[in-house]
């Protein structure tokens, strides 16, 4: 073996039992044609696929069922060919246990490949091609979060990629599915890689391997003989498959808090992603199925499973030999960072493993007992955080000092809650700080943008009553002017006896108006008042003649109306004018 | 007789001296309106709901700063109270029940079968957030609705309904697990 | 020259320590200890109005009082010069960060009735061979002294605040035993120098 280039260390990690061997004794398996697939639209972080099939389609295997929407969407495809039964809310693999819309499949038996576009000579292709390629493939990553692939490629199109990275390091007990991976498909994989390094161009490729898969290394370095990837055997220790980890070893770099890879030049991708763009440029195929580890003292037979996407759990623990009585918990991912599912939720593109334990295996955690701040917390974490400091101010709530703390560096690895001697759940601590965190802010710009809105409306009613004012003062002068226009011409074109007709009734009507005292006036404007409402509710009993309340309303302001009334006319009689 | 006299003259000298210097002060570094009251009502909820009392968030925020207490919004919730007791360093006090009940976040929602284009909910909502025009179908546009309450009763036809948001795999949250205890506080509770 | 002055920074800093040794100016200190960014703006403006009070007092005393034989009178018109230096200084922070003015409340006014301000002006009186510079020095170490502390201890009380206190020292209590147990503390410095 040459002498592979230097690699560094991380601070902290724990070794806890890896518990792989159950899973690899029966190579890679294919279980049967599942009756019925479910297939979530959202199977990442970012939008849904917008469907483009209905309800009573007949699909075929590979067949676009749902297409991108967004800047982080994936497209979705069909596993298999058959009948699409509903678009409708399906279980879903989520901590939660929340439904997702989903498209329910049926599968008609026949496996059936819908027409494929193999790009055997793939590299006479621009990088914008094969992008293409990929994205319409509905190609998401199979380790972590799992982005679209194309988005993440793209994620910082001004920076220079040097450093393409490949996680294969698998750190997580129990799980084995990159391994077999490796095993059975190595020279996919390095033409994968190629694929991949065809369009960022780095100036190296460094496969990162844990040393405790001597088979896969084996299989890939022989397939990567004398291509231009270098295949570096790491040392076990988890959490050593956390992107940032992988890239502090394999190139001593650091990302900073916040940033992405991309921004110190490096990318990274998962061999499992590798492999699903070999199938989808050199094939033509688009991502529909995986190796899924089906691991636990609860399965007579623990295997590796090249799973289609969307297999309801439950037909895959049936074919591992599931034994029901004794699976006390069932958790999709390894026992560090995995989440408890219920087994009708299906496997979706980035489900690496089920593990389904025993009692004695996966046991209830004890009660916490108080922090004794002996602080192994802080010597377990990778990330070089404070566990112990986080652990006080989210006990105490204080959402300013653990972002000063670096919270959301916190890759939730849990090798903190795994050495901690009081059983404290740091990792549920921290998520849920999280949470609130991020929920808190989601608050605050709305109410931002909420109180935007309402000043915005606040000063378009304001210009809408000057603008009526205005026009009512400018509509007041044109009828004064009208009016003064109209008596004097009427002054000047009839002869003497008719102003000696009109100027009496003027000058009555004037002599009436102007002896009303300013109560009088008063009184006037209240009937005057009382009358119109009286109207209103008459005109809206009109409309709601059942209204029971609108009826009872009417007698007593038709008594208000009579009053207002009969005080003006007293006020005024009295006067006598 | 003299030394009093002395001590008199200096102490008033002293004063004008001091007094002068601190009228210029007062015009130096005059303090036009209050910018508290703006970082006051950046931290309420902008429901513009009045269920504190006040005509609106920013009227209620300008009430604090004159010290009314902080524990009358219930959309804010105690997220809201928190937070103002952060800001004005006072203790945090539980939301007050006279104002209303903290409620989940909720949007309005018309049934548009019965809606008759009156366009009251429209004149009625303070952030614009119901779409329609007169004797024209209304709706309300779920991202601006700040679930304040105030359109449901100016419809006539009562049609206009307050629905929880739903909670989606996207806004789902993480609850936090409860503080780990001495068995000793433990005693005395079954 | 240099040594005189590090000395007086180091008694008044540690060894007289005004808060903790002397037990002047605890007003401030346990009220405004509550959280670290409001402790660190009391103790810049108590800095200020130190520094400045002590400058200013002595000056009123060596050329006014003095000359005219009116020492009986420090008391009144060094109150008169603090009241003057708080007002102003009051003045400047309500423009310059209407926060901190709001979040300091009553204490900044209260800063004219701080004994500690007061005391370090009444105290530089009778000190004798004193320079104007060893003075403002005085003045000076006696305000970095008070915010040493108030800073050291808002950090204690915000972590003893999500502490697992038992319930009869919840509040004042535990702050007063911290403030006794960080006052002994102090009184290991005694013989450090002699000032």
């Amino acid at each position: 073996m040459s002498a592979q280039p230097r690699i560094w260390d991380i601070p902290g990690g724990i070794h806890p039992p890896e518990n792989k061997i159950q899973s690899t004794a029966r190579g890679l398996e294919h279980p049967s044609l599942p009756a019925r697939l479910i297939l979530p639209l959202l199977q990442h972080i970012g939008s849904r696929a917008k469907p483009v099939v209905n309800a009573g389609d007949r699909v075929l295997k590979g067949q676009l069922l749902a297409v991108t929407d967004g800047k982080f969407s994936c497209s979705l495809h069909a596993p298999t060919s058959g009948i699409i039964s509903a678009i409708e809310n399906a279980p879903y693999p989520h901590a939660s246990g929340l439904h997702e819309p989903a498209i329910i499949l049926d599968s008609d038996g026949e496996d059936r490949w819908t027409e494929l576009q193999p790009t055997a000579g793939w590299r006479s292709l621009e990088p914008v091609a094969l992008l293409d390629l990929i994205d319409s493939a509905g190609i998401s990553g199979l380790g972590g979060a799992g982005f679209p692939a194309a988005a993440k490629l793209l994620s910082r199109p001004d920076h220079r990629i040097d450093t393409l990275v490949i996680n294969a390091a698998e750190c997580e007990p129990y799980i084995t599915a990159d391994d077999m991976c490796m095993r059975h498909y190595a020279t996919q994989i390095i033409t994968g890689i190629q694929i991949l390094s065809h369009i960022l161009n780095p100036e190296r490729v460094l496969v990162g391997i844990e040393d405790n898969k001597p088979e896969a290394i084996a299989a890939m370095r022989a397939a990567a003989e004398g291509e231009p990837v270098s295949i570096i055997e790491i040392p076990t220790k988890y959490p050593s498959g956390g992107e940032k980890q992988l890239i502090q070893i394999l190139t001593g770099r650091e990302v900073p808090s916040g940033g992405l890879p991309a921004d110190i030049g490096v990318l990274c991708q998962n061999v499992g992603t590798a492999l699903a763009v070999h199938d989808a440029v050199v094939l033509g195929r688009p991502l529909i199925h995986r190796v899924v580890t089906l691991t636990g003292a609860a399965l007579e037979r623990p295997t590796n499973v090249m799973a289609l996407i969307g297999t309801p759990i439950h037909e895959l623990l049936a074919f591992a030999g599931l034994q029901p009585e004794r699976l006390h918990r069932l958790v999709m991912g390894g026992p560090m960072m995995g989440f408890t599912v219920d087994s009708a939720a299906p496997v979706i593109k980035t489900s690496n493993c089920l593990l389904a334990g025993t009692i004695d295996e996966l046991p209830p955690p004890p009660p916490p007992l108080p922090c004794i701040r002996c602080g192994l917390c802080a010597e377990a974490c990778p990330a070089e955080l404070l566990p112990q400091q986080l652990h006080w101010f989210a006990l105490g709530k204080d959402y300013p000092q653990l972002e000063r703390y670096n919270l959301f560096d916190c890759i939730e690895c849990g090798a903190c809650a795994y050495v901690c001697p009081s059983h404290i759940p740091l990792v549920h601590q921290y998520r849920a700080a999280k949470s609130e965190i991020r929920s808190i802010e989601l608050q605050h710009s709305r109410a931002d943008h909420s109180r935007r809105r309402f000043e915005e409306r606040q000063a378009r009613l304001e210009r809408e009553a000057e603008q009526r004012e205005r026009d009512r003062q400018a509509r007041a002068e044109r009828a004064a002017r009208a009016k003064a226009a109209r008596e004097a011409k009427a002054a000047s074109e009839k002869d003497t006896p008719a102003p000696v007709a009109v100027a009496p009734d003027l000058a009555r009507i004037q002599a009436k108006n102007s002896t009303l005292t300013p109560e009088q006036k008063q009184l006037k404007v209240a009937a005057s008042t009382a009358r119109m409402a009286l109207q209103r509710a008459r005109k809206q009993l009109a409309a709601n003649p059942d209204n029971l309340d609108l009826q009872a309303q009417i007698p007593p302001l038709e008594q208000a109306y009579a009053d207002a009334q009969r005080a003006f006319e007293q006020a005024t009689s009295q006067e006598g004018s | 007789m003299s030394i009093v006299l002395t001590a008199i003259v200096v102490l008033l000298v002293l004063s004008l001296i001091f007094g002068a210097v601190l009228g210029y002060a007062a015009v130096r570094f005059r303090v036009e309106g209050d910018p508290i009251v703006d970082q006051i009502n950046a931290l309420l909820p902008q429901t513009q709901c009045g269920q504190c009392g006040h005509p609106g968030c920013r009227p209620y925020a300008e009430a604090i700063a004159n010290g009314e207490p902080i524990n009358r919004c219930p959309p804010g919730g105690e997220s809201t109270i928190q937070a103002l007791a952060d800001l004005l360093d006072v203790e945090p006090l539980p939301l007050d029940g006279e104002h209303g009940e903290a409620k989940p976040p909720m949007v309005a929602y018309i049934r548009e079968d019965e809606c008759i284009g009156c366009t009251k909910c429209i004149q009625a909502c303070p952030v614009d957030a119901i779409l329609g025009a007169a004797k024209q179908m209304h709706t309300v546009i779920i991202d601006e609705c700040t679930g304040c309450d105030l359109c449901v009763e100016p419809c006539p036809v009562d049609c206009i309904d307050m629905l929880p948001l739903p909670v989606t795999t996207q806004n789902w949250g993480w609850i936090a697990p409860p503080p780990p205890t001495l068995v000793a506080d433990q005693r005395g509770v079954s | 020259m240099m040594t005189e002055f590090i000395l007086i920074l180091l008694g008044t800093i540690l060894v007289n320590n005004f808060v903790l040794v002397q037990f002047l100016g605890l007003c401030p200190f346990m009220g405004v200890s509550g959280k670290l960014e409001t402790a660190m703006g009391m103790s810049m403006a108590t800095t200020f109005v130190l520094t400045l009070a002590s400058i200013l007092s002595y000056l009123t005393y060596q050329y006014i009082l003095v000359p005219f034989e009116l020492e009986f009178l420090r008391t009144i018109s060094f109150i008169l010069v603090i009241a003057v230096v708080v007002q102003f200084t009051e003045m400047v922070v309500h423009k310059t960060s209407p926060l901190l003015y709001r979040v300091l409340g009553i204490f900044l006014p209260l800063i004219t009735t701080n004994c500690a301000v007061l005391g370090v002006a009444l105290l530089i009186t009778n000190r004798s061979e004193q320079t104007f510079l060893s003075a403002a020095t005085y003045g000076f170490g006696a305000a970095l002294g008070f915010s040493l502390v108030l800073v050291l201890f808002a950090g204690l009380r915000e972590r003893i605040a999500i502490a697992d206190v038992p319930v009869p020292f919840r509040g004042a209590a535990i702050g007063m035993i911290t403030a006794g147990l960080m006052s002994l503390a102090f009184m290991g410095f005694t013989g450090l120098i002699r000032l």
